[in-house]
């Protein structure tokens, strides 16, 4: 179903560095960043967990999921359940829970979708996803369709999250472990056998391999490290409603891992970014010669998915990577 | 070391110029004072909810321009941001005027859930925060906060008009219809306390998804369920398609029908004949026969070419009282206190007739009764006089 | 609930399932003959509603307004599929999906410049409003029944056309075996364009006709959509009779469901073809 010569499993070594240093830059910018543009920038790290999350399904697996928010939107709802009205719980029981909730969902619409192929495992994800969207939308004790506040971000008892920037660094330190993480898991037999799935799955069920239990594994790992960014999504908002788990959601998570670059997680990250960032200065446009410009961000948006999708296929990472290697370094 | 290649450095320098141009490093400090007062928007400008938005811009704009173009002497700066009617972006977009324009006041918005989010950030802030429609109840009651007041309505103030006045015309059963949603709960509320109170039985209470019209299969329920009324909340277009519906069911007639009054504002031509005779209760009429709303009406329909209704009334009672408690304060919007009690102790001389704040900052004003009637809302009486949202919860100061 | 509240329940979801028919089996067709996954299939319901209220407000008759609104929505859609579509379809699932979910933001946009954002009633022509009294309180709608008409004579039309003409044979041929169909000298692109176009048509049409029913507003493509791929996915995929069974079971219980279990409404379809999926997961009717 995907090409296997678009992903990018590993790249030249002088885009590593450029990708260190831009890490370098993360780590720093609170200290040049006003409040609100940290915020938004703990909003990004959040983001690029859920998309790597997808790019392992997507990027390495090969399955197109559509649905994919409804993982990320459980967790979040988990700790909207978890957190008292009057005070904050604790970081350590909600952390796992959530998490847990999220991956629990994940195994079971997995194991009715993993037995599907092609448009029709793309199409069910979609519908499970609407379906637990549907759950929380219509019925008022979860929230409704105005969804839940939490008033507490959750509480660390050694560090204190509800200083913006504490909570930042600790977003950062979830990013990195999930990446090194994901990173590690790739180059291991299991991400092997994945790999090997997405390339051509009929060839792995005759070499021997479960393919069925594969997909499971990853369809359900992938659900579990979405929660992990529903979660901080919650805790960094304060607010989790339905939309979170809808279908636009889904359908931003598979454009900032294809505007990234799939199969190699920075890819995700650096998707993750961009998609945000774009948006934000879409949406900020001016009005020029008395069209507003900045309101009609989705014509924008539509316009450059569609620019995107025709000429760069392998992504942002894929353009770097062949500008980089170009220039005579190895891989 | 070797030089980094041209086209590597090329990447390099853009990314950072980009990132430097878009003032995404831009440090607090560099964010200069002007003297003008930065008032921030934040009102659907597209969606469903779109005239809405329109409409309070307007009526903000209208009053402060009669006023002398001034807020307390100084200068507007404007900011506006698409709240799109999506509570999932709410807080980001509150945060948007308050965190990143540095507005002094923020008015906003039309939808109960993406209210929440700015009550939120109106909370964390301390940033003074006028409402110009959402009625939800949290506002004024358990999340109030001596900084937010709403110059529009509470959900449940005008159904807590309506239950006696169906019942006084002898309707004693209803069926009870509306959107799933904090709206069409809280004015279920008034409904319910005013209904039961004054006698009548609650037959059923139906509902649908927001922003759902697909009426057909409740309407035939309704139907099978023979009430002597059906009251509802449904506000913009959607209670003209409501209405068209209930006449092509051809319950129009057979079983009376009544409403919190956004059923019938704004869109009594576009329901057409199927509006004459259905009953509402509001805090505004478009034939209030008063000296006040006729200069208000000819004024807004000279300026902006178009009639008025509540919304646009709310955005300009928002400008009136923001107006007022700035002159008092003589522009000086750092004074919280006494810009506080200056809008506290307000006395608005609104087109829907003169009202003044609760203890929770919500209008204590009348409750009009109205019939649709050749294409408008004809005033037939006060359904209650001077009432308040009980701010059941609310602790300030 | 009495029989007559029944029959009446059954009537509306007939009504609804019919409408959904017309919108998944263009989806069907699509995907089934040309592989193509399309996300703004939505959009050009949207674009079928806007098209009916702006020609019926310009030329104040709905009848016109559906004629001439089909054939610029053809025309449209020969026009997206010769531009855009035709390179697509031997991508990746994943590009189509991409480029699809980018048309909407475009479509949506569109559809803000040209018509705005105010929601907007289309009028019922006269000839078709009246209401047939069915019990003492409750008469049903002329120009519901009208709709129903309307998408049954088109399943009807479509089904003709696809299992009795030489087009249809050649359509069928080439969604068995895409190469071999070329090699006997059928004029492939043809045909795909043919296939998009009645595809887009359909839910055009459909668009139009619900128009007075449904009001014209921002986003009413979107809602729509995904039940059409439930649908589509309930009754197999590029089988047109398994969308019209899954339509009416979908229209069942989405209507049934409102009334009886309100508090479950909105998820009931997906259980349903959650169970659907158990059993058959290629959907009821296999392609």
């Amino acid at each position: 179903m995907s090409a296997p010569q678009s992903h990018l499993e590993t790249l030249p070594r002088s885009l590593n560095v450029l990708l260190a240093l831009c890490f370098l830059a993360l780590l720093l910018f609170p200290f040049v960043g006003t409040d609100f543009y940290v915020q938004m920038v703990s909003r990004m790290m959040i983001l690029a967990i859920f998309a790597m999350s997808l790019d392992l399904l997507q990027g390495v697996t090969g399955l197109v999921s559509l649905g994919h928010a409804a993982y990320f939107g459980v967790a979040g709802y988990a700790l909207a359940f978890l957190t008292p009205a009057g005070e904050p719980i604790s970081l350590y029981t909600s952390l796992p829970l959530a998490v847990a909730a999220s991956a629990l969902l994940a195994l079971m619409i997995g194991f009715l979708v993993v037995r599907t192929h092609g448009i029709y495992f793309i199409m069910v994800t979609m519908a499970f996803a609407q379906m637990v969207f549907y759950l929380f939308f219509d019925n008022k004790a979860l929230g409704g369709s105005d969804g839940i506040y939490i008033n507490f971000k959750p509480d660390a008892k050694l560090f204190n999250l509800e200083n913006k920037h504490v909570f930042y660094y600790f977003t950062i330190a979830c990013l990195l472990a999930v990446y090194i993480f994901l990173r590690r898991l790739l180059w291991s037999p299991f991400g092997r056998a994945l790999a090997g799935i997405r390339v051509n799955e009929h060839r792995m069920r005759a070499l021997g391999f479960d393919t069925f239990a594969h997909k499971l594994c990853a369809f359900t790992l992938a659900g579990a490290l979405a929660g992990l960014a529903g979660y901080l999504w919650g805790a960094q908002t304060g607010y989790i409603n339905p939309e979170l788990m809808g279908f636009h959601m889904s359908a931003h998570a598979i454009m900032m891992v294809i505007l990234g670059g799939m199969g190699h997680f920075a890819g995700a990250i650096i998707g993750a970014f961009s998609f945000e960032y774009v948006l934000h200065v879409f949406k900020d446009l001016p009005e020029v010669a008395g069209f507003n410009l900045g309101k009609h961000w989705q014509l924008w948006m539509g316009l450059f998915i569609v620019a995107l999708v025709v000429f760069a296929p392998r992504g942002i990472l894929g353009l770097l990577a062949k500008i980089f290697k170009s220039n005579g370094d190895a891989p | 070391m070797k030089p980094l290649p041209t086209s590597r450095r090329a990447v390099l320098k853009g990314a950072l110029a980009g990132v430097t141009a878009t003032g995404l490093a831009v440090p607090e400090w560099a964010l200069a004072q002007t003297g003008k007062i930065r008032v921030g928007l934040m009102l659907p400008y597209s969606g469903a909810f779109a005239p809405l938005g329109v409409a309070i811009e307007n009526g903000v704009r209208l009053a402060i321009n009669e006023q002398g173009g001034k807020l307390g002497g100084r200068e507007i700066e404007w900011f506006k941001v698409d709240d799109e009617s999506d509570p999932s972006k709410g807080i980001e977009n509150a945060n948007k005027l308050v965190q990143r324009d540095k507005v002094d006041v923020l008015i906003g918005t039309v939808h109960s859930g993406v209210q929440m989010g700015i009550q939120k950030v109106a909370r964390d802030s301390g940033v003074l925060t006028l409402i110009p429609n959402a009625g939800i109840h949290a506002a004024t009651r358990a999340l109030c906060a001596p900084n937010v007041f709403r110059t529009s309505f509470s959900n449940s103030q005008p159904t807590l008009a309506l239950g006696e006045a169906m019942v006084k015309r002898g309707h004693k059963k209803a069926v009870w219809i509306t959107w799933k949603y904090a709206a069409g709960d809280e004015a279920f509320e008034g409904f319910k306390e005013s209904y039961t109170k004054a006698g009548g039985t609650i037959v059923k209470e139906l509902g649908l998804p927001f922003p759902n019209v697909e009426f057909q299969a409740l309407l035939t329920e309704i139907a099978a369920l023979k009430p002597d009324a059906v009251a509802c909340f449904f506000a913009g277009p959607s209670g003209a398609k409501f209405m068209k519906d209930f006449a092509a069911a051809g319950l129009k007639g057979k079983i009376a029908l009544y409403g919190s009054g956004f059923l019938t504002e704004g869109v009594l031509e576009a329901a057409g004949p199927a509006a004459e005779g259905v009953m509402t209760t509001l805090h505004y009429s478009d034939s209030l026969d008063t000296p006040r709303n006729k200069a208000f009406r000819l004024a807004y329909a000279k300026t902006f070419r178009a009639q008025p209704d509540v919304y646009a009334v709310q955005g300009y009672d928002t400008g009136l009282l923001l107006a007022q408690g700035l002159k008092a304060v003589n522009g000086d919007v750092n004074a919280k206190p006494a810009l506080f009690k200056a809008m506290e102790s307000a006395v608005i001389d609104s087109p829907r007739g003169k009202w003044t704040m609760s203890p929770s900052h919500n209008p204590v004003q009348d409750i009009y009764l109205r019939v649709a009637e050749n294409g408008e809302n004809k005033v037939i009486g006060v359904a209650a006089k001077a009432l308040a949202d009980p701010g059941t919860g609310c602790r300030m100061g | 609930m009495d029989i007559v509240n029944f029959l009446i329940q059954l009537l509306n979801s007939m009504q609804y399932g019919l409408l959904l028919f017309m919108l998944a089996a263009g989806l069907t067709l699509i995907f089934g003959i040309m592989g193509v996954v399309n996300l703004a299939h939505g959009s050009f319901y949207m674009l079928g509603a806007y098209l009916a209220w702006s020609l019926a407000s310009l030329t104040g008759s709905f009848a016109l307004a559906i004629l001439v609104g089909t054939i610029l929505s053809v025309l449209f859609g020969l026009l997206l599929e010769w531009l855009l579509f035709r390179h697509f379809y031997q991508r990746d699932h994943l590009d189509q999906v991409l480029l699809t979910f980018g048309l909407i933001y475009v479509f949506e946009e569109m559809r803000s410049i040209l018509w705005g954002d105010d929601v907007h009633g289309v009028a019922i022509p006269d000839l078709l409003s009246a209401s047939i009294p069915l019990t003492d309180t409750l008469s049903y709608p002329v120009y519901r029944l009208f709709m129903s008409a309307v998408c049954l004579v088109l399943a009807l039309g479509l089904y003709l056309l696809i299992s009795k003409t030489k087009l249809g044979m050649k359509i069928r041929a080439g969604a068995f075996n895409h190469e071999m169909t070329q090699a006997l000298g059928v004029n492939i692109k043809l045909i795909h364009a043919v296939v998009f176009a009645l595809g887009v048509g359909l839910a055009t049409v459909a668009g139009m006709v619900a128009a007075p029913v449904s009001s014209v507003y921002p986003n009413m493509g979107s809602q729509v959509l995904i039940m059409c791929f439930v649908v589509v996915v309930i009754g197999g995929i590029g089988s047109v009779k398994g969308a019209l069974v899954a339509a009416l079971l979908v229209g069942l219980v989405d209507t049934f469901g409102k009334v009886l279990l309100p508090q479950v409404a909105g998820m009931l379809v997906y259980v349903l073809m959650a169970a659907v999926l158990l059993f058959k997961p290629e959907g009821l009717f296999k392609h």
